[in-house]
């Protein structure tokens, strides 16, 4: 994300960014997730020879910051071999984790295997909350493993997804990251895909919670510049230009979701009348290059009005692709953020809606939490089984 | 830091070159910078043992004895900012 430059000259980039998303299993619950509410069906995992293939040939073709996400990439047994063969060929690998199943040991294991950072999120700065919203007791363990993981001598970056009910504790957040020594602190907002597109109506913080937070953020950005990194982003719902949504589609990352779908990027399958290439079947190469769902909103050639004319159209690229689905029914509308969007009207007003909601209890609608029981019920409801 | 100083990698941050890219690379948690050439060289020479003044005597016996001593000290300056090297 940050310090990922593009290439002007026409040439096709390399996938910079690969994330390896090892499992949809997950000992957390988090209704935030946006991990597709199917997970229940994705049970077939890529085989340990399956990755060290996918990590071999897109290192070839220039891959190099690696993320093993999930779900909970703990969870695979083989994870330490995929790290061992990432830093043999040069990845700069990074452990996206709840750390809930780690331990000092196997932390010191994956120091061994070549790790180089180890992102470990929490889901709020009080132990009530932070459980409440992870659906586990994980508080005082990630407390635990948050140290453990500094005291290995590792970078530590510290992810929390904010929403509307953590949103007003961000300076509790970030005092407790300074407490934890961490080297990077990412106040991430909640992405509204899949589950937490599902809960939208319970997580969609309010305008008023969101300008709080940020004074607050800038402050001890300001405070804590020389020690500690603070990575805030307004939620884009409340801004008038869209974000570069996956610095452009095809064009810096690479997704492979645990049975082995490569997408341009995580929520993408959602989009409709993609073919969703298989690496099982197919060569990173290939995907990359020439499948046609890489190609499909690669560049600016397949932008709408009023994209297609736009100045900025090289600055946020029209915006994210599953933003404008599911707002707009079409995946090449301009994301409806963007306040030029013929849809951007409908946006608004969907956020007053939802913001009338806050403060009460939603009955019709209560906060789903990720699993797979629920899961397995959303499929049976959809396809009538 | 000063002439005399040596400076190191910091331990967050990876510098290596990249075959796909033709240069050299500066990883971090969530990024990565893309050095020029000229920045290649002098991050090379950035081991931990050579003080400035060496790495600048080295580089100039390198490059026929060309005075590259503002080019180093700028980016041994910016590089510092940055957090990419610390001194030892």
């Amino acid at each position: 994300m940050a310090g990922l430059s593009l290439n002007n000259n026409g040439e096709l980039n390399p996938p910079l960014w690969l994330l390896a998303e090892l499992t949809y299993s997950c000992p957390l619950q988090c209704p935030y997730c946006s991990n597709p509410m199917e997970i229940a069906n994705y049970k077939d995992e890529l085989s340990t020879e399956d990755w060290l293939r996918v990590l071999h040939d897109a290192r070839k073709m220039g891959s190099t910051q690696l993320g093993f996400s999930g779900g909970e990439p703990l969870v695979r047994k083989d994870l330490e071999i995929l790290i061992k063969e990432a830093r043999k060929l040069g990845y700069y690998s990074n452990l996206i984790t709840s750390g809930v199943g780690m331990d000092g040991e196997r932390i010191a294991g994956f120091k061994e295997a070549g790790l180089d950072h180890i992102q470990v999120s929490f889901q709020a700065s009080d132990e009530e909350l932070n459980n409440f919203i992870a659906g586990t007791d994980s508080f005082k363990h990630k407390l635990e493993m948050a140290r453990e993981v500094k005291k290995q001598g590792y970078p530590m970056v510290l992810c929390f997804v904010l929403h509307r009910h953590n949103t007003d504790k961000v300076k509790d957040i970030i005092e407790l990251a300074i407490a934890l020594e961490a080297d990077y602190l990412e106040l991430a907002t909640t992405q509204y895909y899949g589950w937490a597109n599902h809960n939208k109506e319970q997580l969609l913080p309010t305008r008023k919670q969101i300008e709080a937070a940020e004074k607050v953020a800038h402050q001890y950005q300001e405070k804590m510049k020389d020690k500690m990194r603070i990575f805030y982003v307004v939620p884009d719902y409340f801004e008038d230009r869209p974000k570069p949504c996956m610095n452009g589609w095809g064009n810096v990352f690479l997704t492979i979701t645990p049975d082995g779908t490569a997408l341009p990027c995580h929520s993408a399958r959602l989009i409709p009348g993609l073919e969703l290439p298989n690496v099982k079947d197919h060569s990173i190469d290939w995907i990359w290059k020439d499948s046609p769902d890489f190609n499909k909103f690669r560049g600016y050639d397949w932008m709408k009005e009023p994209c297609r004319s736009c100045d900025e159209k090289e600055k946020d690229f029209g915006g994210c692709r599953c933003q404008a689905l599911m707002q707009t029914g079409d995946a090449a509308n301009t994301d409806p953020v963007c306040s030029k969007s013929p849809h951007h009207s409908e946006l608004l007003e969907e956020v007053r809606r939802i913001e009338g909601l806050a403060g009460q209890t939603i009955e019709e609608h209560p906060l789903v939490f990720r699993n797979m029981r629920v899961s397995k019920k959303i499929i049976t409801s959809s396809t009538g089984s | 830091m000063n002439k005399e100083s040596i400076p190191t990698l910091s331990p967050l941050f990876r510098f290596q070159w990249e075959e796909a890219q033709q240069c050299h690379v500066v990883l971090y948690p969530e990024g990565m910078v893309k050095l020029s050439q000229s920045a290649g060289e002098i991050m090379k020479q950035v081991d931990g043992e050579k003080s400035v003044t060496t790495i600048i005597q080295t580089l100039s016996d390198l490059f026929d004895g060309a005075d590259v001593s503002d080019d180093v000290i700028a980016f041994i300056t910016e590089a510092e900012k940055n957090g990419w090297i610390e001194p030892k």
